[in-house]
């Protein structure tokens, strides 16, 4: 049986700088999320809670 | 991404640079790289320096959207113009170590990056603050990537007097943003960076003649000549000079931001004159370098001053 993996295998750091780059990507949409969210209650404030559905 | 970017730029000067690229050996920091930073710090500064000095009120929430909206526009038409010039990118000593003549971003990838944050940008400063921001946000981003860097950059010495509009536009949008116009106060700031762009682009491309002729590009000292070039500087300085006194002619400086443009104007004056001067050997260099490096300080204490003046009350 052989071992070894099909298809591209990464280096170490290769796997490292991927990791890097996800976390980078997390962290850009986790301060979207906080951007969308503070902008909303800035411009729409209180009047978010009575409108029509 | 890769597959479908990477087929889009298939034809483009810089795809020939994807086939040396190790798959998966981009950084978060060469994606960062794309965006030019030090670019986008001067926009960041302009364009913050157009919302404070804009007459009317923006929430500091709005006005921090608006300031990321700006500068992550700008540093989309920086990974478009990386994209586009990746050719000429690896022939220059100046720009050989980015990120896709490196062959760690794929000129595909830095497509995808740019499209991707472009569009984000301007529908993102659209909903937030208002569409004719949002609109001029869109014509800087297509006028830096399509009309300068597609178009003039590699095709007239005039290059980086239309193209540097591209930069001028920041404080503009600053302003449009805050007060949904675009005013006589911002024509002003917008003209203080375009006519301030060729004298620093051309004390540059003095020192970095031999660099642009390997990379082909049709700068003013390659074209029309040193000599030529030096009288233009000339030129422009002394349009420069009264030009960022101003603000403070048509009321929206005080008498210290007057007086500070007077002097810093002044100066440029001298260095450009100096540079007009000395046109040979190591004296003529010198000349350049020392206007290159006072024309960012000029620039940065002019909109400094216009910055805090109204921060610390100044008259």
């Amino acid at each position: 049986m052989n071992d070894k993996p099909d298809g591209i295998v990464l280096t170490e750091e290769q796997r490292r700088r991927r990791r890097n780059r996800s976390i980078a990507l997390g962290l850009v949409l986790a301060a979207l999320a906080i951007l969308f969210y503070a902008v909303t209650i800035v411009k729409l404030g209180p009047a978010i809670m009575s409108r029509p559905l | 991404m890769s597959l479908v970017t990477d087929t889009l730029a298939t034809n483009r000067p810089g795809a020939a640079l994807a086939a040396n690229r190790t798959a998966d050996l981009a950084d978060v920091r060469d994606y960062f790289a794309l965006l030019k930073p030090r670019v986008m710090s001067l926009v960041v500064f302009t364009a913050l320096v157009g919302i404070v000095r804009a007459p009317a009120e923006l929430h500091p929430v709005l006005a921090f959207a608006a300031l990321l909206c700006i500068a992550v526009g700008a540093g989309a038409a920086g990974a478009l113009n990386m994209w586009w010039d990746a050719d000429i990118d690896a022939r220059m000593t100046r720009t050989l170590r980015r990120p896709i003549p490196a062959g760690r971003v794929s000129p595909g990838e830095a497509l995808a990056f740019g499209l991707v944050l472009s569009a984000g940008s301007i529908l993102m400063l659209g909903l937030f603050v208002g569409w004719l921001a949002s609109g001029l946000l869109a014509f800087t981003i297509f006028f830096y990537a399509v009309v300068y860097s597609m178009w003039l950059k590699r095709s007239t010495p005039q290059n980086i007097v239309i193209g540097g509009a591209a930069g001028a536009f920041p404080p503009m949008i600053g302003w449009a943003a805050v007060t949904g116009t675009i005013g006589i106060e911002s024509i002003v700031l917008f003209l203080i960076i375009f006519f301030w762009t060729p004298p620093h682009f051309w004390a540059l491309a003095l020192l970095k003649k031999d660099d642009y002729a390997r990379a082909g590009i049709p700068m003013l000292p390659n074209v029309a000549g040193d000599d030529e070039t030096r009288k233009q500087i000339l030129i422009y300085s002394l349009i420069l000079a009264p030009l960022g006194v101003a603000p403070f002619f048509l009321g929206f400086a005080g008498v210290v931001y007057g007086i500070a443009a007077s002097v810093l104007g002044i100066v440029f004056l001298l260095f450009a004159l100096d540079i007009y001067r000395r046109s040979k050997g190591a004296a003529a260099d010198s000349a350049a370098r020392r206007l290159f490096a006072y024309s960012i300080l000029y620039l940065f204490l002019l909109f400094g001053m216009l910055l805090v003046e109204p921060m610390i009350g100044l008259p």
